[in-house]
């Protein structure tokens, strides 16, 4: 079997990650990694729930080392919890913060020993076949959906990351607004540290402060990995930056004006990625010179003939033949566009989801007894750049009110996908098929919220 | 941080900032529905990280400084109308 090093290229003198206390080597790393597998009990999952991105690191390594695969689901839904503990027997959940498990057993972050032996020998190497991390979506059924990667694909996927982006040869020092547990932020800013070259700050800077506070804690070349919507906010607040010599953003379409205000406002190119959960990133652009998407090394793209509306992904670093859930008009030499979504699926601030998962779980709320979610057609207000709309649900519940359903939904569902507003109504208009169609659903969106 | 601001101050304030929510935030309520002590998020009114990036946009420009989110002082500020106003209150520079 083959086995790749827990490391790419990378000396153990080399800085890994920041903290507010300083630089992080590699070799400094791997220690406190090993220390801690040896604290981990038995078991063979771990939901790694830290918010440090340091202390996420850690705890990943800690448990490839140990023999145990990461569980990365997309929400921490008292739900999603429940969903986890029932299908990952004997899970653990490694946390810092005031994170609160529910029902699964919890290992609160140790504090790490100061001295500790020096690394001897050689680096760790993994088996190329293990899977070691399990990344999940809602699914449509209303469970989560398990998407799993190998060492292999994942030491593939962070080398062609750093390929397209330009980071081989010239190392950045990466500040990343977004949770190192989902998909973009776990390979764009944890993965370039083990086979990019890169090193990241431990934090998740959240206001615009806190990005120019991050920013200033490590030196050049920086690297901002977010999304949109939280660099329309940096924007927005126009405040004094240090110097950002790379931006990246991806989980939901950048414009190009908020790119180019990017740019002149860093001086610096914006480069976006395009991919999901289940495929892993596939493709990149510099937002500013154009639509065109290119794909990442070794990733290729293929739709059946007479079928433009689906397109998979398979190659490279892409674990099997991944069905996308975009439209995409395919065009020569890895390039493509995108030119939307299908119709049930909803992103909102870069979280995705879609109406089926969303009308299964709301219908699943006892005392319910019809329900539909609905995006509205809505441009959302231009002064506020990347704008958010909103969902909005109608409900047919005789014996609820507004707060019962809201805190029984909050259980089920990500905060950012709870209806705005949720419309309690006798009875919805289901065609004499029993279908709600979008364009009825529009209509009573209009007659009851907008001119209500 | 500064001393912490009288009550009556962050009394008088506190419509102010409901106004400032309930505008920024396109809410479907008047800023007197907002209870003073009740959370803002989860179970009370129900704002996310969304929400609250977007009231930071809005007190940063009226009242001339940048919220932080050290020390998890972003739970603590969102904790209710009156702890947000307190907060404003003690580090406004307009």
């Amino acid at each position: 079997m083959k086995h790749l090093p827990l490391f790419s290229g990378r000396k153990l003198d080399e800085i890994f990650a920041w903290l507010p206390a300083g630089a992080v080597s590699v070799g400094r790393f791997l220690a406190e990694a090993q220390w801690l597998a040896g604290q981990l009990p038995a078991g063979e999952w771990l939901l790694n729930v830290c918010e440090n991105r340091y202390r996420f690191a850690l705890g990943f390594v800690a448990g490839l080392l140990a023999g145990k695969t990461s569980l990365q689901p997309s929400s921490l839904s008292a739900e999603t919890l429940h969903r986890m503990a029932a299908d990952y027997p004997g899970a653990l959940c490694l946390c810092d913060g005031e994170f609160a498990a529910e029902s699964l057993p919890c290992l609160r972050f140790p504090e790490l020993p100061e001295r500790l032996p020096d690394i001897t020998g050689d680096i760790p190497k993994i088996a190329t076949e293990r899977v070691v991390a399990i990344l999940f979506t809602s699914g449509s059924t209303g469970l989560p959906q398990p998407h799993r990667k190998t060492w292999g694909k994942l030491v593939q996927n962070a080398q062609a990351g750093a390929a397209a982006l330009g980071l081989v040869g010239h190392p950045h020092n990466i500040i990343g607004t977004v949770p190192v547990q989902h998909s973009f932020g776990f390979e764009s800013t944890f993965l370039l540290a083990l086979h990019g070259g890169c090193a990241f700050w431990a934090g998740k800077p959240f206001f615009p402060q806190d990005i120019a506070s991050a920013l200033a804690a490590v030196p050049r070349p920086r690297l901002l990995v977010t999304t949109p919507f939280h660099l329309s906010a940096l924007l927005a607040a126009d405040i004094p930056l240090p110097a950002i010599d790379k931006l990246l953003s991806a989980t939901a379409p950048l414009s190009a004006e908020t790119a180019s205000a990017a740019e002149a406002r860093c001086a610096a190119p914006v480069h976006e990625i395009y991919g999901s959960t289940e495929s892993g990133q596939i493709a990149c652009r510099r937002t500013t010179q154009g639509p065109v998407w290119h794909l990442l090394p070794g990733i290729e793209l293929a739709q059946e003939a007479g079928n433009r509306d689906q397109t998979w992904a398979f190659g490279g670093h892409v674990e099997g033949r991944i069905p996308l859930s975009d439209l995409i008009e395919l065009s020569t030499d890895g390039k493509f566009l995108l030119l939307g979504r299908h119709a049930d699926l909803i992103n909102i601030a870069g979280r995705r989801t879609s109406l089926a998962y969303l009308n299964h779980q709301i219908s699943a709320v006892p005392g319910v007894v019809d329900a539909a979610f609905f995006l509205p057609d809505e441009t959302p207000d231009e002064s506020k750049g990347e704008g958010i709309t909103r969902l909005a649900a109608f409900v047919v519940a005789p014996t609820l009110d507004q707060r019962q359903l809201l805190a029984a939904l909050r259980k089920r569902i990500d905060p950012i996908f709870l209806p705005r507003p949720l419309l309690l109504l006798p009875s919805l208009p289901r065609n004499s098929t029993g279908k709600l169609p979008r364009s009825a659903l529009q209509a009573l969106f209009e007659s009851t919220v907008q001119h209500g | 941080m500064s001393a912490a601001p009288a009550p009556e101050t962050i009394n008088n304030l506190m419509p102010e900032i409901a106004g400032l929510i309930v505008e920024a935030l396109n809410l479907d309520i008047t800023p007197e529905e907002i209870e003073a002590d009740a959370p803002l998020y989860g179970d009370g009114l129900g704002l996310d990280s969304i929400d609250v990036l977007e009231i930071a946009l809005v007190i940063s420009k009226r009242y001339g400084f940048q919220l932080r989110s050290d020390n998890e002082d972003n739970v603590r500020i969102f904790a209710s109308l009156r702890a947000l106003t307190s907060h404003v209150a003690s580090q406004r520079t307009l």
